[in-house]
Order: C-alpha cells, then structure tokens, then sequence
C-alpha cells in the first residue's frame, strides 16, 4: 500500500517535466495543459495504490497525460462539429514523448519570452515550472491573488492569442533569451533572498525554486550559455549558503563581517566552489564574476582574511562590463576594506548625483564616516538612509547605528 | 496567423532628416517590401499621409463631431501598417526587425482576430 505522500512526493519531482511535455502536446494550451496534468495526478493517487508504482512514473504520468489531452482535443474538436481534425499528437508515442529533449527547456524560454511583461514571466515560471499555488506566488509578491491570478491569465491568454511559439529559440537569438531568462531566475532569487517583509518560508521557497531553476540551466543550456549558468548556480548557491547566519535571532541583519561563518552551508559552499573555475573560464560574464566575488567572501576563515585586492579587481572587471553606479559603489567598499575609508570617501561621494535616492548609499557613506570618527557627519548619512529605507530589518539595523551614535 | 505590424515614427525626425538619409530609408523601405512579397509573407501594407491630414469623428448621442487631427496626440504617430503571414510571433518579430522606422520609431505587432476559427 502506497501512501499518498509518496505519490505526492513523486508528482512533485515530476510534475514540471510532465506539463512540459503536456504543453506540447496541446499545442501551447497552458490552462488545458495544467488540467490535464491534475487530472493525470489523481489517476495516479487512485491506482497506484492497489497497482504499485509503475517503473517509470514520468513515462505513466506522460502517458496518461496525452491520452487525455487527445480525448479532450477530440471532444472539442466534435463539438464544435469540425470534420477534419488537426491532431499532430496521435501518431506520436508514448515512448517517444519521453525519448525526447527535456521539454521543460521550452517552457522556460516561453515563460520568459520577451513579449511578456517581466512580472508575468516571473509569476508564469513559478507557477508552471516551480508549481507554486497562485495563492503562494501572490503571497511572495505581496499581491492579492486575484491581481496574481489576474496576472497569470493575461500572461497565458497571450501566449494563446498572439502565438507565442512553444520553442527553444533559434540559435540567432538563443543567447539574448537564455540571458533572460537567467535574469528571471535571480528575479526570482532577489525576491527570496532580500529580507523585506513578508512570509520568510515563502521567500525560503523562492530561492530553492530560483536554484532549481539554475540547476535546469546548467543541465540543459546551450554550451555558449553554459558559463553563466554555471556562474548564476554558484552565486545563488553561495549567497543561500549563508542563511542562517544572516539574520539573529530576532530577525535583525548581521552584517558578513559579523556573521557566524560555522553556521554557514558548507557542503553547499563546497558545490559552489567547484563551479566557479569552469563558471570563469573564457571571458567570464557578470554573473561568474559575482560568483567568484561571493567565492572570496567563503573561503575566508574570518572576516579580516578576506581578500580585498582581489575583491576589488573583480568588481574592476564587473564595473567594465556593467559600468552602473551600484557597482561602483560595492567597488568603493571593498576598496575600504582593503585601503582604509578616508581613501575610499571620496570615491563613494562622486556617485552622489546618481546614487542620491538610494537608502544604501547614504549607508555605506554613513559607515565610512563613523569609521574615520566623524561622529556628527555619520549620524546625518544614517539618518538620510533611515528616511529613505523600506526594507523593516535595514530600518532597524539603521536604528541601531543610530543608536549607538548617539549614546557615544 | 496574420500579424499587423504598426509603424509609428515622429514625423519631425523624418522632416529633419538630410535628404540623402530620408532617400536611403525609403529605398531600404522598398527593398523590405519586395523581399517580403517575394518570401510569401505580405499581406497588405502601406504608409499613410502625414497626421496634418488626419480627421477624427466621433457620434454621441447621435450628433457627430468630426475634428482635426489624430485621436491620440502622442510624440509617435501611426505612420504606416503592414500586414502580413507568419507562423507565430517569433517569425512575425523577425520580420518587423527588419522595417527600417524599427530604428527610429517603433513597431506594434498585433495579431489579427480571426473570425473563422
């Protein structure tokens, strides 16, 4: 007797590879797709009980999934009293469904196609590929689920009626769009990793589902891509690696040089480590480059042996490919740690036209200030942070600075 | 499936432009429109007179307005349209790169509603 938590278990690995395929076989139909592969799910859970588990469950959920799709194709097809029906998929077998590429390739790029809006191929990718609720994704987002839901139907409504093809892109245009779809799975990482508000299980979710996603990539991208989605891998996984040690016990941020480095994940830190040679081979991208910035930071024992000339060579480089204001500024403090705040004050105050609105700048000026003894100067660069912060654990972390300024 | 594709430039980039560079667009302009009569995907497509032409007509209530103009007043004006056959939005995409005001202006791809599905 199969419990049904074994069965939920295997849909739940399977699931995304079999709507994958399902997507296929309906032609593109999203909403046909997902009812089918509900459907085929609790075939499963009403026989797989007495039958056993079949050998291969990806191959039976495929199965039954396309001898669905067919019959309801068909029943639409008399419906609307249509003599010749178009059914490509009939022919086809089951065993060759299965034989084929992995079809979760195609979804990724058509969730993330570029005539999506970018929220709804966030949304689209978490809940096709990571088989997120709509309620979950809405959570995750801080939306209400019928705006969620909402989002969801127009995205597929479009793949529908404007014809978003159902394809790995040809190879012209194959590296813009794995590209962008790289970008949707950090999307989707950022949205986990940074501490705003909301449910902290749901954002734990969103960055497994981001490593899942980047997992995907490594394992299927195109050997032009493959570096990257090396480097994305490793980055997502190093940053994940220090979850626990982030935040104390009442949730308030610990900073990365005060942050318990035994409560990191090592043996994740260790997977990581291993990508970043291959991530930076042949003229690395912006995200091997950030992979192997964040490799530094784990391989130092202790805080104070981290190798900041070599930090601050990397963000050299990330700065020449992405020249943006926000990497200059996390080039500015990694160069005060390694050269001392007074040389690196100056270089954090020429982004000021650009970086005026932005509550971190103000943060790290605050920081340098505070280091170099400029008690009155740090207070106010706090304080311009702390008005301008909507993140409730940067706010409280600023509070404390503050505090502590003040008490001095 | 037929897609149109909806050509809105400024004008005054046009007005501005030196003759030797408005004369070079227009060939490129013949040269797309030949190559997509020749490939099999044209449809239909022409360029429209400039908007000091336009008209506007309204009835409400059953008394009509007509006014000078566009409908919209907007930076880009509807400049031109073509329609054409392609298998899905990725070709029909392809094909829209290649219309020259793509550089300078911009180009709305619309699928078009078919009534006999």
């Amino acid at each position: 007797m199969l419990a049904a938590g074994a069965i939920e278990a295997t849909f739940r690995a399977e699931r995304a590879r079999v709507l994958a395929t399902t997507i296929r076989v309906v032609n593109g139909d999203f909403d046909l797709a997902e009812e089918i592969v509900q459907d085929a799910f609790a075939a499963a859970l009403a026989r797989w009980p007495a039958e056993g588990t079949p050998d291969e469950p990806r191959a039976w959920l495929i199965s039954v999934a396309r001898n669905k799709a067919i019959d309801t194709i068909r029943r639409r097809v008399k419906l609307r009293e249509i003599v010749a029906a178009e059914d490509a998929t009939e022919g086809t077998a089951t065993s060759e469904l299965v034989a084929v590429p992995d079809d979760r390739l195609r979804l990724m790029y058509t969730c993330c196609h570029p005539a999506l809006a970018p929220e709804a191929q966030v949304a689209l990718t978490l809940r096709t590929l990571g088989g997120l609720t709509t309620d979950e994704i809405a959570r995750a987002y801080l939306a209400t689920p019928a705006t969620m839901a909402q989002r969801l139907v127009r995205a597929k409504a479009k793949i529908r009626d404007a014809r978003i093809p159902y394809v790995v892109p040809e190879a012209s245009e194959l590296a813009e769009r794995t590209e962008q779809v790289m970008a949707v799975a950090y999307l989707i990482f950022n949205e986990g990793y940074a501490a705003t508000a909301g449910d902290s299980w749901l954002r734990r979710d969103l960055c497994r589902e981001a490593i899942r996603l980047a997992r995907l990539l490594v394992e299927l991208a195109d050997p032009a891509s493959l570096a990257e989605a090396r480097g994305l891998l490793a980055l997502m996984l190093l940053h994940d690696s220090r979850r626990d040690a982030r935040t104390d016990g009442d949730g308030d941020l610990v900073l990365l040089e005060d942050q318990d480095r035994a409560r990191w994940d090592h043996a994740q830190i260790a997977e990581a480590l291993a990508l970043v040679p291959d991530a930076l081979r042949g003229g690395p991208g912006p995200y091997a480059l950030q992979a192997a910035i964040a490799a530094l930071h784990a391989q130092a024992k202790a805080a104070a042996d981290t190798d900041w000339p070599q930090i601050t060579a990397l963000f050299h480089e990330l700065y020449r490919r992405t020249p943006t204001a926000v990497i200059a500024l996390n080039r500015a403090a990694a160069i005060a740690m390694w050269r001392g705040p007074a040389f690196a004050l100056p270089l954090v105050d020429e982004l000021k036209g650009e970086l005026a609105d932005y509550p971190l700048w103000h943060a790290a000026r605050a920081d340098l200030l505070r280091r170099l003894g400029k008690q009155r100067e740090s207070l106010a660069a706090y304080r311009a942070a702390l008005a301008r912060t909507t993140n409730e654990p940067e706010r409280r972390f600023l509070e404390r600075r503050i505090t502590a300024l003040t008490a001095s | 499936m037929q897609y149109m594709l909806i050509i809105y430039d400024e004008e005054k980039v046009w007005d501005d432009m030196p003759e030797a560079e408005r004369n070079q667009l227009f060939g490129e302009y013949m040269e797309f429109t030949a190559d997509i009569k020749k490939s099999g995907h044209f449809v239909a497509g022409d360029a429209l007179q400039p908007i000091r032409t336009a008209t506007t007509l309204r009835i409400r209530d059953g008394k009509t307005t007509n006014t000078d103009g566009p409908f919209a007043e907007t930076r880009e004006q509807l400049g031109g349209f073509y329609i054409v056959e392609a298998k899905d939005l990725d070709e029909a995409r392809k094909i829209a790169a290649r219309i020259p005001s793509a550089r300078i202006g911009s180009i709305e791809i619309r699928p078009v509603m078919n009534f006999s599905a």
